[in-house]
């Protein structure tokens, strides 16, 4: 049937579905859901991983690979430095930018390397906002144990609390850099209400919080001239003799020749995974999130915590199909828009944490209340046009501006027509473990953002990303300078390489693939007469 | 970098028994009606690493020239936001070499004055337009421009919220304006000089600083696993 048709359903049954109220879950019916729907639990996607520091546990086929993967960099190449510095940052999005400039700001010198162009990333992406407990009815322990209980309670504690504490003066840095949150009538910060979060507490601008965040933030670290490397992909880290972490080696991806670099510390900044299509899934993620950063630490004996988890965020678009897996705001539902399946019914809590509705979509798609498209996928409704029979006419517009225009291109009225939605993957919830430092159990080697782990438990709470990647950004860049002064530079080998190496070989040797991936293998290779699928 | 070439998933199925010829950077192809501008570069085997980057709209790497079949009109769009069409050709922005002027935000003295130091062509618009006409995020930039100019910065940063910084309308300005940079400056000025400071947020890092939640937090860290599972299910 016509999509438009099949719309109609949504408008029938709009104002009966506005007297309802659905009440979320209990803890019991919540983890019955979760573990019998969410793709975290389908134990076929998952392997032991065979060998490294964390040999023996699951994680996706698809990381497990990468992670044993093997290195493109043979042992006996010439480490002359091409470049010196103080830090080393590997990252452009967020989190990278964050600790650059936070680094350079003590005086330490400071180096920006990153695959595609600064600013790349998901952060530019986040669309829903940015979690600080501002409100005066709101406190950071309220931050803390929404997030705790939103992680199934398997947050690092220290990690967390020392994020919603350093929430409020984030917030205040970002406005003297110029960051346009959006106000209340008095002038104060407005925050908005997300899900899984029992007081309003999402600092916005409109739709555009990660765009107008990064714009500054790029803006600054070209000002403050600090020195860039794009287009520059990491393959490979350096150790000295004590196993310490002291550069890196990238491959220029414009002429492809190696570029060594010699670095007091390192400040991995890489990011997620969606471009690994875990499982299948389309991603919601840019296109550089290949997982570089963990396969990197991993060889370097990185301990990783909570691989086995990922976010599949509950709104991915299905239709149209140039928007397959982009990201319809959870904003839409924090103002109150309702899911609606194939039958007219709400089926969950819309304000529910992330993966429980992501669960229940998937669960009313498996029992055949979902709707499919012609091209053959499924989804449900997402009741957009409530939004402007609730809070009058322009509102989507108006709240919406970033989700108007993108399905506008493709003859889609948003305020007048329902979204097709099916969960897309959308964040890796764990990654390499870090202290309070943002530091992992390597020395000097430092993890900043969606590349960390132990922060978000097994599931993050929506928002609390961008506070993640400027807090950790902040307090890895500013731990790594601080230490520069009275650190002399290490010596550059690649023992750490030959160790694993040696390790690979005992397991019968790596999973044959190389990793990092650095961009994902998307390019067709046969030839043009071959029908696409 | 790219070691398999089986994943399909963000490829096409809807449209996969109609083929169009398109031509990019002058070259023609046969590909599946109805991708995207950058699906179309890999369905022809094309590696792509400048001119990808979010892949949703949001980061302006993928800035593109585009003409459809009989239009004299060359037209401007976000590569993976634009859906093919028979007779399109198209080619994507090589990096455009302008000008970004460098400033502290923070120390500036008077903004609305600095702007002709720091961006002395903005005043010299001729006012034909084609900015206006270039922006694929339909943001009026010739307006922009003039507003930033006659020092209604507050205007500026809200017309310009949508702006992913694609730069495409620096090419097209006769006048060597670059729109976006001299908007960016301008929204940064307005946040941090001419925006109220939220008196509410210095409060709370106050607060913080203080030690108001100590004995929450004592009471709270105190917990254990189970104690804390309660407490937390409390929260409303």
């Amino acid at each position: 049937m016509d999509i438009h048709a099949l719309q109609q359903i949504v408008h029938q049954t709009r104002d009966a579905r506005r007297k309802q109220t659905i009440p979320k879950f209990s803890p019991v019916d919540r983890d019955q859901l979760i573990h019998k729907y969410h793709p975290d639990y389908r134990t076929s996607a998952y392997r032991p991983i065979r060998f490294g520091p964390n040999a023996k546990d699951k994680t996706v086929v698809e990381l497990a690979a990468l992670l044993e993967g093997d290195s493109s960099i043979a042992e006996n190449i010439d480490l002359t430095p091409h470049y010196t510095t103080d830090v080393l940052v590997v990252g452009g999005g967020g989190a990278g930018c964050a600790a650059a400039l936070h680094a350079h700001g003590t005086g330490a010198k400071v180096i920006l390397a990153t695959k595609l162009r600064l600013g790349d990333s998901n952060s530019v992406m986040a669309q829903g906002g940015m979690q600080i407990s501002v409100a005066p009815e709101d406190s950071p322990v309220t931050h803390f144990l929404d997030t705790l209980k939103g992680g199934h309670m398997q947050n690092d504690h220290e990690l967390l609390k020392v994020m919603v504490e350093d929430g409020p003066s984030i917030a205040k840095w970002l406005i003297e850099l110029g960051v346009l949150f959006d106000r209340q009538a008095d002038g104060n910060l407005h925050v908005k209400k997300g899900g899984g979060s029992s007081k309003p507490r999402l600092l916005t601008c409109s739709d555009y919080t990660g765009l107008e965040i990064m714009r500054v933030l790029k803006d600054e670290v070209l000002n403050q001239k600090i020195q860039l490397l794009e287009f520059c992909a990491a393959v490979e880290l350096l150790s000295d003799d004590n196993g310490h972490c002291t550069g890196a080696i990238f491959k220029d991806l414009d002429n492809h020749r190696q570029v060594v670099v010699a670095a007091k510390s390192v400040i991995l900044a890489t990011g997620g995974i969606g471009r690994l299509h875990i499982q299948g899934f389309p991603t919601s993620n840019h296109y550089g999130a290949t997982g570089d950063g963990l396969c990197l630490s991993y060889r370097m004996g990185a301990k990783l915590d909570h691989i086995d988890t990922f976010q599949y965020h509950p709104s991915g678009a299905v239709y149209p199909e140039q928007l397959i897996g982009a990201l319809v705001t959870e904003g839409i539902r924090s103002e109150g828009g309702h899911l609606v399946n194939a039958k007219g019914e709400r089926f969950v809590n819309e304000l529910d944490t992330r993966d429980v509705v992501s669960s229940s979509i998937i669960r009313e798609c498996e029992e055949g209340r979902g709707i499919r498209t012609m091209s053959g996928r499924v989804g449900v409704w997402l009741d957009t046009p409530l939004l402007d029979a609730e809070h009058g006419p322009g509102t989507v517009e108006k709240h919406f501006p970033a989700m108007m225009m993108q399905f506008e291109r493709f003859g889609i009225d948003i305020s007048k027509d329902p979204v097709l939605i099916y969960p897309t993957l959308h964040y890796q919830n764990g990654g390499v473990k870090i202290d309070a430092n943002s530091e992992t159990n390597v020395k000097n080697l430092f993890v900043a953002g969606e590349a960390s782990g132990g922060l978000h438990g097994r599931n993050r709470l929506m928002g609390n990303s961008l506070l993640d990647l400027m807090v950790f950004g902040k307090r890895s860049g500013l731990t790594a300078a601080s230490r520069a002064g009275s650190m002399p530079q290490g010596k550059l080998t690649l023992q750490h390489l030959r160790r694993f190496r040696a390790e690979a070989k005992q397991h019968g040797s790596s999973s044959g693939v190389i990793s990092p991936m650095i961009l994902p293998a998307y390019t067709r290779k046969e030839p043009e007469r071959t029908v696409n699928g | 970098m790219a070691q398999e070439d089986t994943n399909v998933i963000d490829q096409p199925e809807v449209l996969r028994h109609k083929m169009v010829t398109i031509e990019i950077s002058g070259k023609k192809y046969e590909v599946p009606e109805g991708i995207t501008v950058i699906k179309a570069l890999w369905h022809t085997g094309q590696e792509v690493v400048r001119g990808a980057g979010c892949l949703g709209g949001f980061c302006g790497a993928c800035a593109t020239y585009y003409r459809t079949k009989d239009d004299p009109k060359v037209r401007t769009c976000l590569a993976c936001q634009m859906a093919v069409e028979d007779g399109m050709s198209f080619t994507i922005m090589p990096p455009f070499p302008a000008r970004k002027a460098l400033y502290d935000i923070q120390s500036l003295k008077d903004p609305k004055q600095d702007l002709f130091n720091l961006y002395p062509e903005a005043p010299l618009c001729r006012n034909c337009n084609a900015c206006t006409e270039a922006c694929p995020q339909k943001i009026d930039v010739r307006e922009g421009v003039w507003k930033a100019v006659f020092g209604d910065f507050k205007s500026v940063s809200e017309m310009f919220m949508d702006c992913v910084m694609c730069g495409m309308c620096t090419p097209v300005c006769i006048a060597d304006i670059a729109p976006n940079l001299v908007a960016l400056y301008v929204s940064r000025a307005q946040g941090a000089h001419f925006t109220e400071k939220p008196e509410g947020l210095d409060i709370r890092i106050k607060e913080i600083q203080d030690g108001r939640f100590n004995d929450e937090w004592n009471k709270v860290l105190a917990m254990n696993e189970q104690e804390l599972a309660d407490h937390c299910a409390t929260v409303k």
